[in-house]
C-alpha cells in the first residue's frame, strides 16, 4: 500500500492513568505528528486505556544492538543482591 | 401516541446518526490504511452509541411495545427521516471525508444548541455526544485540509467530492412540522438560525484547505420528509438484513 511507503513509522506511548508512567503500546504509520497523535488515540485508546499519549517518530529511537546482548545484559544475571528483595515494602508504596 | 411531535423530532435527530454510522461502519476492514480504518469505525461506534440513547428515549415516548431495535431495524425506507447528505455512498475516501465534514460542522453546532433544550433527556444526550462530535469534526476538518493542500490528485478528488455533496447541505436547515412545533416549545433547535454560521465555518475551512467554495445555489431536499435518494434502500437492506431474515433474533 502506498501509505506504508510514504508515511513514516511512529512509536506510541500511553499513560493508562494519572500517577503511572507512559508505556510503549505499539507503533503506527502517520504523515506527521498531529496525525500520529490522532491515529494513536483511535488505535490504542479506544477501549478507555489512556489519559495521555506521547508519539515519537521511530527513527529518533536509538536501540541497543542484539549482538551485544552478552556484554550488556548477562553480567546482571547472577547479581541477585541488586534486586530489592531483602526488605519489606510498606503497603503505601504501590507500582514498584 | 401522546407526543407524536416529540417522537418525530427525536427520530429526525437520531436517523442522521444511524445512517451516517452505518455508512462509516461499511468501511470496517476497507479503510485506506489501518489507522484511518479504525478511525472511521470509531466514529461509527460513537454515532451508534448516540443513536441508542435517542431511540431508547423515543421508545419510551411511544409508550407501546416497540423497542430501540424495532425503531432502528424495522421501519420502511419512507419512514426514515435522515437528511440526504448522510446516506450518500462511500464513493471514495474523499467522499467519505467530505460527507463527514459537511455533517460534523452542522452536528457540532446543532448539539451545542440542543444542550439548552428544555427537555432534560435530550439536553443530557447532547452534552454527552458533543465531546465525541467535537473529535469527529477535528478529524474530518484535518483531512479536508490534508487532501486539499496535498497533491494535485488529492486536491481534485476532495474538490470533486465537496462539489457533488454541496447540493445536500441546505437541507440541514430545512424544518419539518415536528421541528417547528418543538422549537415553539423550547425543546427543539431552530436550525434556520445555524445556517449563516455553518456556511461561514465550512467556507473558512475550505479556503484554508486551498479549495474552492462551490457557488451552486441549487439544493436537494426530501430526506426529512422520507423521500430519499436511490442509495438509502441498499443501505437499509444491509442494515436490516439479519432482523428481516431471522425476525426477533437476538445475540
Amino acid at each position: 500500500m502506498t501509505t506504508k511507503k510514504n508515511w513514516p513509522l511512529w512509536e506510541v506511548f500511553v499513560r493508562s492513568k494519572n500517577g503511572l508512567e507512559h508505556r510503549h503500546f505499539g507503533s503506527l504509520h502517520a504523515a506527521d505528528e498531529e496525525m500520529a497523535l490522532e491515529n494513536a488515540r483511535d488505535v490504542y485508546t479506544r477501549r478507555n486505556e489512556g489519559v495521555s499519549i506521547w508519539v515519537v517518530e521511530s527513527k529518533h529511537i536509538t536501540a541497543s544492538n542484539p549482538e551485544n546482548y552478552g556484554e550488556l545484559f548477562e553480567p546482571a544475571q547472577d547479581k541477585v543482591y541488586r534486586h530489592p528483595t531483602f526488605y519489606d515494602l510498606p503497603d503505601e508504596v504501590k507500582h514498584m | 401516541m401522546k407526543n407524536q411531535n416529540l417522537y418525530n423530532y427525536i427520530l429526525g435527530i437520531a436517523d442522521n446518526s444511524l445512517i451516517l454510522g452505518q455508512r462509516m461502519g461499511e468501511l470496517t476492514g476497507h479503510g485506506p490504511s489501518l489507522e484511518t480504518d479504525i478511525a472511521c469505525t470509531n466514529i461509527s461506534l460513537d454515532l451508534f452509541g448516540q443513536v441508542r440513547s435517542y431511540y431508547q428515549y423515543a421508545a419510551k415516548i411511544a409508550g407501546d411495545k416497540r423497542t430501540e431495535d424495532d425503531i432502528a431495524m424495522l421501519r420502511k425506507e419512507r419512514e426514515y427521516v435522515n437528511v440526504l447528505l448522510v446516506e450518500q455512498p462511500n464513493t471514495d475516501f474523499a467522499y467519505t471525508i467530505a460527507r463527514q465534514f459537511l455533517f460534523d460542522v452542522y452536528h457540532f453546532m446543532f448539539l451545542t444548541e440542543l444542550q439548552k433544550s428544555r427537555d432534560v433527556t435530550l439536553s443530557a444526550i447532547a452534552t454527552k455526544s458533543i465531546k465525541e462530535v467535537s473529535y469527529h469534526q477535528r478529524f474530518s476538518s484535518d483531512w479536508i485540509k490534508r487532501l486539499g493542500d496535498g497533491t494535485e490528485k488529492s486536491k481534485s478528488k476532495i474538490q470533486n467530492a465537496i462539489d457533488s455533496l454541496w447540493t445536500y447541505t441546505d437541507e440541514l436547515f430545512h424544518q419539518v412540522e415536528a421541528d417547528k412545533v418543538m422549537v415553539g416549545e423550547n425543546i427543539g433547535v431552530d436550525v434556520t438560525q445555524l445556517k449563516d454560521n455553518y456556511y461561514q465555518r465550512v467556507n473558512a475551512i475550505l479556503t484554508e484547505a486551498m479549495l474552492e467554495v462551490p457557488e451552486s445555489k441549487w439544493f436537494q431536499k426530501g430526506g426529512k420528509e422520507g423521500v430519499h435518494t436511490e442509495h438509502l434502500g441498499y443501505l437499509l437492506s444491509d442494515l436490516q438484513y439479519m432482523q428481516r431474515a431471522y425476525p426477533n433474533m437476538d445475540w
